[in-house]
């Protein structure tokens, strides 16, 4: 094992000796999984504890192993026999990670548990917070629900993921502003940037794909199991997106004035380039140009296309066949 | 760390617990192995200070409570111990059920630091004798993540102390910096925001965390502040996050096959003469216009006469803008986009 940062094999020994006392002879390759680190560097952990203790250090001061084969139990603790307090930051980072699973729409169904099990989430925080003590004390944390529009959808697309059962699903796809029927087997349901999402493989697209909740106009649980091929993989998620744009999509470029630079903010793109206040060239990969064409059509006057000339003929052609739609149906 | 570092922190730590009396630096030398020196020899003894206030350092960093104090009146040189009271984490009890969702909320962090802290918080638990389930699955995962800005702003909020940072909405050509007294941060449909008063605006204000460039800066001594009991930190960024209202009713013109995401949010979809026929609900002309453009020609609005309008004005400046010689940069500023009305997102 490399050495590690500073502290960090400090904190994991005094972390073991109370972690081995409350398990007498625990296997060592158990806790070495448990607790993270090899069994080479678990049998270094324990040899230099087996040299440290209590002042005078003789043999009845110094902390005291007992083996038996590939178990070990600790025989004298030298006193650290509880493990030090959660730091704040730990302290935080547990809390505030209960406190979002508190927020569950449809609650939570966890293993071991009955009935209730928001309750167990809520106990859990409890317990936690009072075990931080002054850690998690007055943190100025709150976490919300991500869209408590898409609540009921969510707690069924749970269900199905629990339940593994194939689902199907009446999907609006708003890149190509179609509704499709598709059979799924579902793999899990993310919450991830304010909105949920069914991860699932589609037998129709013969992929993994993305279903954003509140996008699933139907949805009905049918009688055969969800069964996603070996190949079906979840999807790597960053910077708090399910879409990475992939090189393949076509590359748009649009000529964004101040009122319209919002878009930046409200979709991944590529490129921005501030060439002044009322000229920002920003790229972004479409992943069909009738979505871009009604994005821009949409954003109006303070967007225009640069690339690709499809699209800037799209855009023009659209504007004008709709504006004479109106102009023949009379003046408005 | 080297090994003999370790070795000399751990029986540090030991050394310090189970002593009552405060011990002196020079008391520490004497006992605790790795600290041998002569202390009349001014380089060797400057060297043992040094390392012992590294030392210091590092179990401070680690969380471990090094009180200094004085054991008697006499005694002219504070020293040092670690209360066990202070050191120890609380017995702790959980359920089965319990621990799954412990084990599940530590998962959660897609932040690497955050989700370092949450699994050595994790370890803790587990020495302290609770057997956490890390095979445990929800069905659900909600993916935790937070800005850069977040650290600092939760634990200025914690101290109540000020900070500054600079801030910079996509409408703003530069960053501006903003002075806040941060009551709590919050994290609403999945981005993060603080809270507070805002001192140069002396009103309340929240701040999204990705719109913060560069670092937090605390500012003043803590406890500079006191928030309003009874604080709901949700109020102050869920008024402008409700679900938009939807009082009037537009009838649009619908191609054969054609505008899918107008159909679904639809009323109801009628066969007519011409084509299909859609009421749908909308909050204001403007809001629908900036909607149903997008459509072209596959939507047409038939009434009423201020949806009309809306959307022909648009079609107008568009055809003019795209057909013209010049561009109509400088446009008057558009409210955003409702969230149910907005363009879609690409996934």
């Amino acid at each position: 094992m490399t050495v590690t940062t500073s502290g960090e094999r400090l904190a994991r020994l005094l972390n073991l000796v109370p972690y081995l006392l409350a398990r007498p002879g625990i296997p060592i390759a158990q806790a070495a999984a448990d607790l993270g680190v090899s069994e080479k560097q678990l049998r270094e952990d324990l040899e230099l504890l087996w040299v440290c203790g209590l002042p005078g250090y003789g043999p009845g001061d110094l902390i005291d192993l007992a083996f038996d084969g590939d178990r070990v139990t600790v025989t004298f603790d030298a006193g650290i026999d509880r493990p030090l307090r959660l730091t704040h930051d730990e302290a935080l980072a547990l809390i505030v990670a209960l406190r979002m699973l508190a927020q569950l729409p449809g609650g939570v169904d966890l293993p071991g548990g009955s009935g209730n099990n928001r309750d167990a989430v809520e106990r859990a925080l409890a317990k936690i917070e009072s075990a931080a003590g002054d850690a998690a004390a007055g943190l100025p944390v709150a976490v919300g629900l991500p869209n408590p529009a898409a609540a009921d959808r969510i707690a069924q697309l749970q269900q199905a993921v629990q339940r593994r059962r194939a689902l199907r699903l009446t999907y609006y796809t708003a890149t190509r502003d179609e509704v499709t029927e598709r059979v799924v087997d579902p793999m899990r349901v993310l919450l991830v940037g304010g909105h949920a999402y069914l991860e699932a493989w589609c037998r129709r697209a013969e992929g993994v794909r993305m279903f954003r909740a509140d996008r699933i106009d139907d949805c009905e649980e049918l009688d055969e199991p969800a069964n996603p091929p070996p190949q079906a993989r979840p999807a790597e998620v960053r910077d708090n997106s399910v879409f990475t744009p992939s090189p393949d999509l076509p590359l748009v470029t649009l000529r964004v004035g101040r009122w319209a630079r919002w878009i930046t903010e409200y979709y991944p793109c590529e490129r921005v380039v501030e060439e002044s206040p009322d000229r920002w060239l920003v790229s972004l990969r479409a992943s069909d140009l009738a979505w871009a064409r009604r994005l821009v059509l949409g954003l109006g006057t303070d967007v225009a296309v640069l690339d690709p000339p499809e699209l800037v003929e799209a855009v023009r052609r659209e504007a004008t066949e709709a504006l004479r739609a109106y102009e023949r149906g009379g003046e408005a | 760390m080297s090994r003999s570092r370790t070795e000399r922190l751990v029986n540090l730590v030991i050394c310090l617990l189970s002593t009552r009396r405060y011990l002196t630096a020079a008391q520490i030398a004497a006992t605790v192995p790795g600290y041998e020196h002569d202390p009349t020899d001014p380089r060797e003894h400057e060297a043992f200070q040094r390392k012992f206030e590294r030392d210091k350092a590092e179990l401070r960093d680690l969380g471990v409570p090094l009180e200094t104090g004085t054991t008697s009146v006499f005694d002219t040189e504070p020293g040092y111990r670690i209360a066990r009271r202070d050191y120890a984490l609380p017995d702790i009890r959980l359920e089965p059920d319990e621990t799954a969702a412990v084990g599940i909320a530590a998962r959660l962090w897609q932040h690497a630091g955050m989700a370092a802290a949450a699994s050595s918080g994790l370890l803790k638990l587990r020495a302290a004798g609770v057997d956490v389930d890390v095979s445990a699955t929800l069905g659900v995962e909600p993916l935790v993540t937070v800005d850069p800005a977040f650290e600092p702003l939760q634990a200025a909020a914690r101290r109540r102390q000020e900070v500054r940072f600079d801030y910079r909405t996509p409408e703003d050509d530069v960053a501006h910096t903003r002075r806040l007294q941060p009551w709590g941060v919050v994290s609403w449909r999945g981005r993060w925001y603080v809270v507070g008063w805002d001192l140069d605006r002396e009103a309340v204000r929240s701040f999204r965390m990705s719109r913060i460039v560069g670092p937090v800066r605390p500012v003043g001594p803590p406890n500079a502040f006191t928030p309003p009991p009874d604080l709901d930190l949700f109020s102050y960024v869920s008024q402008w996050s409700a679900p938009p209202e939807y009082p009037n009713r537009a009838v649009v013109l619908l191609k054969p096959g054609r505008a899918a995401g107008v159909r679904r949010r639809a009323e109801s979809v009628e066969p007519g003469p011409d084509g299909e026929r859609a009421v749908l609900r909308y909050s204001d002309p403007d809001s629908l216009a900036r909607w149903l453009v997008g459509y072209g020609s596959d939507v047409v609005v038939l009434e009423p006469d201020e949806a009309r309008k809306a959307i022909v004005a648009r079609l107008r400046d568009l055809v003019e803008t795209l057909t013209g010689p010049s561009s109509g940069d400088g446009a008057v500023p558009p409210p955003r986009p409702a969230e149910a009305e907005s363009a879609e997102v690409p996934a």
